[in-house]
């Protein structure tokens, strides 16, 4: 821990992560529930959204009960790409212009060889991952640019920084979601907004429940969501959760694409 | 079709060890999806696995975790209700409450445990001689029954199936919410009266003469010593205190001091517990407290100081243990102590046991306290340890006593039935709800609660 941290330090200038509202989109993944509270335990107010209004407002209750906050629950597809404005317009009205930020936590995955045959899910995949992230980003960014303050958190994944045989198609989602945040925060760093993407490796969540994976670097979503609360408020760029899928991945990146295209991962 | 995670579960005395599709709803719906397409012949609830023996293993069948369902919902003010998710724990009632001035109307010895699963238990705690069992201070439910319906269940409205699913072991349907009746408190601090007394005849005077003025009230027996030391114990009694009267060194009375959290971080091997090294322990802790009164402790230290140590089952190594508490009518006292002389003289070591005096009984059907006294007792897992236990049954029997399911690992079904009398009705509102006998688990079929073939 101690060498990644001291990176961080000398080279992340600290933002100032205001008091305001923060957005959690999605929130009825373990990971985004946990980052929620995260922010609600410091204070904030948050409004949280997911698709299903049922579990978002159970969600939203219990962060109120237990934080003391103020949470206001929205319903949100990510996929009905014509609510977007509308939605994105009503958090910013709901956030009483004191937005602070927007979590993207929504995300979808399915088994690699069920995306191989139905065309449907493999597109599914992109239209969440992806063009949803595209098209409420863009919303947000629009709303917080003026503002010149604030940050926009997307939820990547390790499995964006290299094609394996085993999700290519979830990691190629994950890849451009990487790449296009990487141009958003260029094009919003001058406006005092700041981008960070946050690249969990594996987390306990219903994504990998039942995997066979090995249990010590599985990491619990609370885990998962204090060191992403951390990165945010250290204002890191790009922040591997936890820490040490940095240099996994720097090894899995680093090895010759003739030696891994005869590998199985 | 659900997920499930095909794993070797145990409870907290990791004996029995069995295989089991597991699954963990994230959503409040997935119990219901998991019971019409999940595809196991069998389910049964699990919370945090703080049950010691097979009450939420189901070899051959699905378990479902509750964990991620734990969501807090409401919270009455002025009554002290909080209505909440079945798989929120203990701690995070603690947590979340406690700095409000509110503490649990009932606790076991651990704070990990669900909501669900003390309901399930009927879990009860150091009050029980004032304030009964945990179902008495719930004030409602839900229940999703295995065929697919949801019960609004309290002490007015299906009282059968409330009173059947208090202490029902998990098998009358999945508790999705509960509204539980919170205690006003002013401090986050217990004050403690500590009594020696050199054996089991003084124990139990002492308790006779002491517990009314307590709210709170447990005995430490040490089962190593025996003839005239045998039942040696330090009896600790407690209250809460008043915020006024907390001295001011404790700071803010709502707040308590967090603690270092060590681990056992490996099973300790077979030998490292032997009659001389846990005598010795036992010798050492009577020593630690000597008689006196007016010790105030935070609520952390006197509820839960095995809590503090993560994982403390794992020094009873691989093979696991059991924990056998019995629960004696007041005409039983002469069995309680024939099962302390023969676990004594047995060289079963046990820690240290644990002995209290229980209040009325439990309006649950299958709910385990009785107007008496309790006796639990930790025993290493051996070859030769289920003759033995039967032998101990035999003793409980006779003496009008019943074992606690929550604990229970090994117990056969017509003792079973023997120590539960009212065991039939409950099977009658089972039919009722469970047909299909959909909910079992390997303590129901084993205890003849339900029918089915019992895992080796």
């Amino acid at each position: 821990m101690s060498a990644a941290n001291s990176v961080a330090l000398t080279t992340a200038a600290t933002i100032a992560v205001g008091p305001g509202t923060v957005v959690v989109l999605g929130v009825t993944s373990a990971i985004a529930r946990a980052l929620a509270g995260e922010f609600a335990r410091r204070g904030h107010d948050l409004i949280v959204c997911a698709r299903d209004s049922e579990e978002t407002n159970a969600i939203a209750c219990d962060l109120e009960l237990r934080h003391g906050v103020r949470v206001v629950a929205k319903t949100f597809d990510a996929e009905a790409f014509e609510t977007h404005a509308a939605f994105v317009d009503e958090c910013v009205r709901d956030g009483n212009s004191s937005l602070e930020g927007v979590v993207l936590g929504f995300g979808f995955m399915e088994e690699q060889p069920v995306m191989q045959k139905d065309f449907a899910i493999a597109r599914r995949t992109i239209d969440v991952n992806v063009n949803a992230t595209i098209s409420l980003c863009e919303l947000f960014a629009a709303h917080l640019e003026p503002m010149r303050r604030g940050f926009i958190a997307g939820i990547s994944s390790v499995a964006g920084d290299r094609g394996r045989q085993s999700n290519y198609i979830y990691g190629a989602s994950k890849a451009a979601m990487t790449t296009y945040l990487q141009g958003l925060r260029n094009r919003l760093h001058p406006h005092g907004v700041h981008v960070i993407t946050l690249k969990p490796g594996f987390v306990d969540t219903k994504m990998t429940w039942g995997l066979p994976l090995p249990g010590p670097l599985v990491a619990s979503p609370e885990r998962a969501a204090r060191d992403m609360h951390d990165a945010i408020m250290r204002g890191k760029n790009v922040a591997y959760i936890p820490w040490f899928w940095r240099y996994i991945m720097l090894i899995i990146r680093a090895i010759p694409e003739w030696q891994f295209k005869k590998m199985k991962m | 079709m659900p997920e499930f995670s095909t794993q070797e579960i145990a409870g907290w005395g990791r004996w029995p060890r069995m295989k089991c599709a597991v699954f963990r709803p994230e959503k409040r719906r997935g119990i219901a999806e998991i019971l019409e397409h999940g595809e196991q012949p069998t389910y049964i609830a699990r919370g945090l696995g703080r049950s010691y023996g097979d009450v939420a293993v189901n070899p051959g069948g699905g378990v479902i975790t509750t964990t991620r369902l734990n969501r807090m919902l409401t919270f009455d003010e002025m009554a002290g209700v909080l209505e909440c998710e079945a798989g929120v724990s203990l701690a995070e009632i603690l947590e979340v409450f406690v700095p409000r001035g509110w503490f649990l109307p009932v606790t076991p010895g651990t704070k990990f445990v669900t909501i669900g699963g003390a309901i399930a238990h009927d879990v009860h705690g150091k009050n029980h001689h004032v304030d009964g069992s945990f179902g008495q201070h719930v004030d409602q439910f839900t229940l999703l029954t295995p065929t697919g319906s949801v019960l609004v269940c309290s002490p007015s409205e299906n009282a059968h199936v409330f009173w059947a699913t208090i202490g029902g072991a998990g098998l009358t349907g999945f508790i999705l919410t509960a509204r539980i009746r919170l205690l006003r408190i002013s401090s986050a601090y217990i004050r403690v009266d500590y009594r020696q007394c050199p054996n089991f005849d003084a124990v139990l005077s002492s308790i006779r003469e002491t517990d009314n003025r307590y709210k709170y009230s447990v005995a430490w027996v040490d089962c190593i010593a025996k003839g005239k030391s045998l039942g040696r114990s330090v009896l600790m009694s407690g209250d809460h205190v008043d915020a006024e009267s907390l001295p001011a060194s404790h700071g803010d009375a709502l707040s308590v001091p967090s603690r270092l959290q060590p681990g056992v971080p490996f099973d300790f091997p077979g030998f490292a517990l032997n009659p001389l090294s846990i005598g010795l322990f036992n010798k050492l802790f009577y020593a630690r407290h000597r008689t006196r009164e007016g010790q105030i402790i935070d609520y952390n230290t006197y509820f839960y100081p095995l809590d503090a140590i993560h994982h403390w089952n794992r020094i009873y190594g691989k093979k696991g243990f059991t924990q056998y508490q019995a629960t004696f009518p007041l005409s039983g006292v002469e069995g309680m102590r024939a099962l302390l002389e023969k676990v004594s003289a047995s060289g079963r070591a046990s820690f240290l046991a644990v002995l209290k005096r229980m209040g009325p009984s439990s309006p649950g059907m299958l709910s385990h306290p009785i107007d008496g006294w309790t006796l639990t007792l930790d025993i290493p897992i051996s070859r030769d340890l289920e003759p033995f236990l039967n032998d101990c049954d035999e003793i409980v029997v006779r003496h009008g006593g019943r074992l606690y399911m929550a604990k229970d690992a090994f117990t056969r079904a017509e003792v079973f039935a023997a120590m539960y009398p009212r065991l039939k009705e409950f099977q009658a509102v089972k039919q009722q709800l469970d047909p299909n006998q959909k909910l079992s688990s390997r303590l129901a079929r084993r205890c003849g609660i339900v029918d089915g073939a019992i895992e080796p």
